[in-house]
């Protein structure tokens, strides 16, 4: 009976989990060369910027928010790194902190408007997505190369792992932060409150939590987190240009959202965000193998699943709601 | 201790919200190893006093001391950390955290700097322990009761350590058995030289527990009293302004008339249980009855009219409504046979809090005249009236937003939902919970009425004098089990309390 109702809240997490595998072993049953662990560290290597992104979305979601600036955030960070590099020519060191510096402050800035001017966070976000899109046409309408020898080393760079296989730089930074998020979300105070919050903000704030300065915090945190995900996503793409990243906000509300945290707020996975990230990057390796199909085919199937796993939610909710009260 | 030493003092305190002046200069005074009742009618401005002390809404003007020094909390957080903890009327936790973090959330221990889960389960084992609550505290609080969600806060209060304790109302939905232990605590801490506000209607706690009685009125101070020197009536009489006209007279002719007529079977349950929440009941319902359910906490009386109602949905057993067997399988079906049921649960499943009071009253009546069909404003307006002064709903008026009336008025405000869509079977679950004795015994007069007019109403409340008072018989619950029916000259409570305890 406990075990039954423990796995409500992780049914969703659980799907994707399983669904993933599924998948994985599908993609091995009907294509030669699938089955290596080398195409399942490829699809980490290909979503390491989103992996990031999605982490402090999932952050936002779980607060009850939204954060749709993401997207354009990053393209002002490769924008912005890479004028500083190749035009002002400064050094990474400098480039780099003071990137994260600038995407956490836009964060932050973002947050004390919500909070402070109770304004809806999507009509906030939505100012910050066309404000940080347009600046990058301030800084160039063309694109901009990164030459930089230090992301170019970055770039390039593969960390051998046994039997043959290999991994990025980016890899290991989405691997780091997700091991943060996840001690972070389960074991600070901050990560508790946050949940609370989203829970319920009244009940939260005559708990004595510090309501506002979690909020502000936590779109501060996911401006650092699409920052960081700019760097490195400069390093994937090594160029700056306004189009870079278009609608990834999308992309990274729904790994949350496939991988378990609903919109509603209080409930949400770091690991089911990850798994969230990996379906997708599954099913466009599926449709890579498959040769024939476009693209594009990822965001239909992506779409199904989104659809899937909204039903499986209210599903979800409905039967807690009619078995609420059963101590 | 010397006499002039007060551990809270508050001078002239002032709070005005649009419309209404909540508190007009009011003083308090606290000493240490103090319990103090806090006592006035719905809408005397108790809650506002305890939030305005805490730092939940600003003040106006006034002084708040602790300790001597001079205070201005800024947010119950600031307050906590003053040595201030509070729970506030209605429960105020996070239903998706576990119970172990809602006891700790904000204080967790720390082991190495990241929290020690382990640890907080443990010491919220215990705390609950004291209260006799053997919960898991690992489930999410969602999954548990009004009743015991109430203990977790009071759990939670108990545990920071503060020189000043306030509850307001956290007895509501508590047992005798609960309220007892919860006193218990209450006097040790009190021994320690803890001061505590304590708010509540319960004549019979106040008198329980408390060495003083401040009364307000209108959000006016009408006196601070020493609790031995205040007799009951007097108590009464100074919250409400006038004197207490009984109940006693009235009523006792009411029921007989009731039992006269009540040989018309209006509902007839037979075997009808839900698995893990109730087991399977007979009951029978005649027209213009009050059927009392009675039990303890827990013992499945609210189950029983989810069951009825549709909500838990039966997984055996039949319904026949005059005669006619029907099919329940949701509130819908349960409306449309002619039930009405006011839930326990006002904060969750109660009131619309953005929504004025008139159009929190309209609407069940617009569910069931549906949704297309326009009531129109001005017969909404008199509606609304009729039932804000029926019931002395102190509000602003029908358009004020219900989430800024008392909470005892939102209660009100619910009632008055049910009755105006004229059911032929209603049930109230917990009518009068968070009702000042005034307005309770308006309650009650108004449900024998409705019974007058043939209105079946199932009455579930855990006041047992309340019960005797309005019922024409009675169901008595166990652990989930209906195990007897009691009628007549029975109803008396100290039978009914065997019969519940089971000697
Ligand atoms: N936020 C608000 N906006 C407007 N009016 C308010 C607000 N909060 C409280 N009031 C009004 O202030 C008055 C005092 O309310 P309060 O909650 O203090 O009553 P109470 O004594 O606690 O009553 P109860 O016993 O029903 O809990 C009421 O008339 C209420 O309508
Ligand atoms: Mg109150």
């Amino acid at each position: 009976m406990k075990k039954m109702q423990l796995s409500y809240k992780y049914i969703n997490l659980m799907i994707t989990v399983v669904l993933f595998f599924a998948l994985f072993a599908a993609g091995s049953v009907l294509y030669n060369g699938f089955f290596s662990t080398q195409v399942l560290l490829n699809m980490l290597i290909d979503n390491a910027f989103l992996i990031i992104t999605a982490i402090g979305m999932t952050f936002v979601l779980i607060i009850g928010g939204i954060d749709i600036s993401v997207g354009s955030v990053i393209a002002l960070v490769c924008m912005l790194s890479a004028y500083l590099l190749e035009i002002q020519h400064l050094s990474a060191i400098i480039v780099i902190p003071l990137m994260l510096l600038m995407g956490f402050l836009f964060g932050l800035v973002q947050g004390s408007f919500i909070h402070f001017f109770t304004i809806q966070p999507f009509i906030v976000t939505l100012a910050g997505m066309f404000l940080a899109r347009g600046l990058c046409y301030v800084i160039s309408i063309d694109t901009i190369m990164i030459t930089n020898p230090f992301y170019q080393f970055v770039a390039t760079y593969r960390i051998p792992l046994p039997f043959g296989n290999f991994i990025s730089i980016s890899v290991i930074i989405a691997l780091v932060l997700v091991l943060a998020a996840l001690y972070l979300s389960n074991y600070t105070k901050f990560g508790r409150a946050v949940y609370a919050i989203g829970g319920n903000a009244q009940s939260a704030m005559l708990m004595g939590l510090p309501v506002g300065r979690t909020k502000v915090l936590v779109y501060g945190l996911s401006g650092f987190c699409s920052a960081l995900s700019g760097v490195v996503f400069s390093f994937y793409m090594l160029s700056g240009y306004g189009l870079h990243a278009m609608g990834l906000e999308m992309d990274a509300i729904a790994s949350a959202v496939i991988g378990g945290t609903p919109l509603t707020g209080g409930v949400g996975f770091v690991t089911g965000t990850l798994f969230g990230v990996l379906i997708q990057g599954v099913i466009q390796t599926l449709i890579m193998f498959q040769g024939t199909l476009s693209s594009w085919w990822t965001k239909i199937a992506v779409a199904f699943l989104l659809c899937l796993f909204i039903v499986l939610q209210r599903i979800v909710v409905f039967r807690k709601e009619r078995t609420k009260s059963i101590s | 201790m010397d006499d002039a030493y007060f551990l809270l003092k508050a001078k002239g305190i002032c709070k005005a919200f649009p419309g209404v002046k909540a508190l007009n200069n009011v003083e308090f005074e606290l000493k240490p190893g103090e319990i103090h009742c806090l006592m006035g009618e719905n809408g005397a401005g108790k809650s506002t006093l305890i939030k305005v002390l805490t730092g939940v809404d600003p003040l106006d003007a006034g002084d708040i001391f602790l300790d001597g020094k001079a205070i201005a909390p800024k947010s119950p957080h600031h307050a906590q950390q003053l040595g201030i903890s509070t729970v506030y009327q209605e429960v105020n936790l996070c239903a998706n955290l576990s119970v172990a973090e809602n006891i700790f959330i904000g204080r967790e221990p720390l082991r190495f700097g990241s929290i020690d889960w382990k640890e907080m389960n443990r010491r919220s084992q215990e705390l609950l322990a004291k209260l006799s609550l053997g919960i898991d505290v690992t489930q999410p609080l969602e999954r548990y009761s009004v009743a015991i969600q109430q203990m977790v806060a009071i759990a939670r209060a108990l545990d920071i350590s503060a020189k000043v304790l306030i509850l307001d109302e956290p007895t509501s939905s508590l047992d005798a058995q609960e309220v007892e232990k919860l006193f218990g605590l209450m006097r040790k801490l009190k021994k320690q030289g803890l001061g505590i506000i304590f708010v509540t209607h319960f004549i019979e706690q106040v008198y329980a527990v408390s060495d003083k009685i401040t009364i307000l009125r209108n959000g006016e101070l009408v006196g601070s009293y020493e609790t031995v020197n205040l007799p009951r009536v007097q108590l009464i009489a100074k919250m409400i302004g006038k004197a207490f006209d009984g109940f006693e007279s009235s009523c006792k002719t009411l029921k007989l008339d009731i039992l006269q007529e009540s040989r018309n079977n209006f509902l007839r349950v037979r075997g009808l249980g839900h698995k893990g929440s109730i087991h399977p009941f007979d009951l029978d319902i005649s027209k213009g009855e009050v059927l009392g359910l009675v039990g303890l906490l827990g013992s499945g009386r609210t189950e029983v009219a989810r069951t009825i109602f549709g909500i838990d949905k039966a997984d055996s057993g039949e319904i026949a409504i005059e005669g006619q067997t029907v099919t329940i399988q949701n509130p819908a079906d349960a409306i449309q046979h002619g039930l009405a049921y006011c839930s326990e649960n006002r904060k969750t499943e109660g009131i619309i809090e953005n929504l004025s009071v008139r159009e929190n009253i309209i609407l069940a009546l617009q569910a069931k005249v549906g949704w297309m069909k326009y009531i129109p404003k001005k017969r909404q307006d008199e509606i609304s009236k009729k039932y804000i002064e029926l019931l002395n709903i102190k509000t602003a008026g029908p358009e004020q937003l219900i989430k800024n009336l008392s909470g005892g008025n939102q209660q009100k405000v619910i009632l008055a939902r049910w009755l105006l869509t004229e059911p032929k079977l209603l049930i109230l679950d917990e009518p009068t919970r968070g009702i000042d004795v005034g307005a309770k015994v308006e309650i009650q007069k108004l449900i024998l009425s409705l019974a007058e007019t043939g209105m079946s109403v199932v009455f579930i409340s855990s006041e047992l004098d309340e019960s005797v008072r309005c019922s024409s018989r009675m169901a008595v619950l166990r652990d989930r089990v209906k195990i007897a029916e009691i009628s007549g000259d029975e109803m008396e409570e100290k039978y009914i309390m065997q019969t519940i305890a089971g000697v």
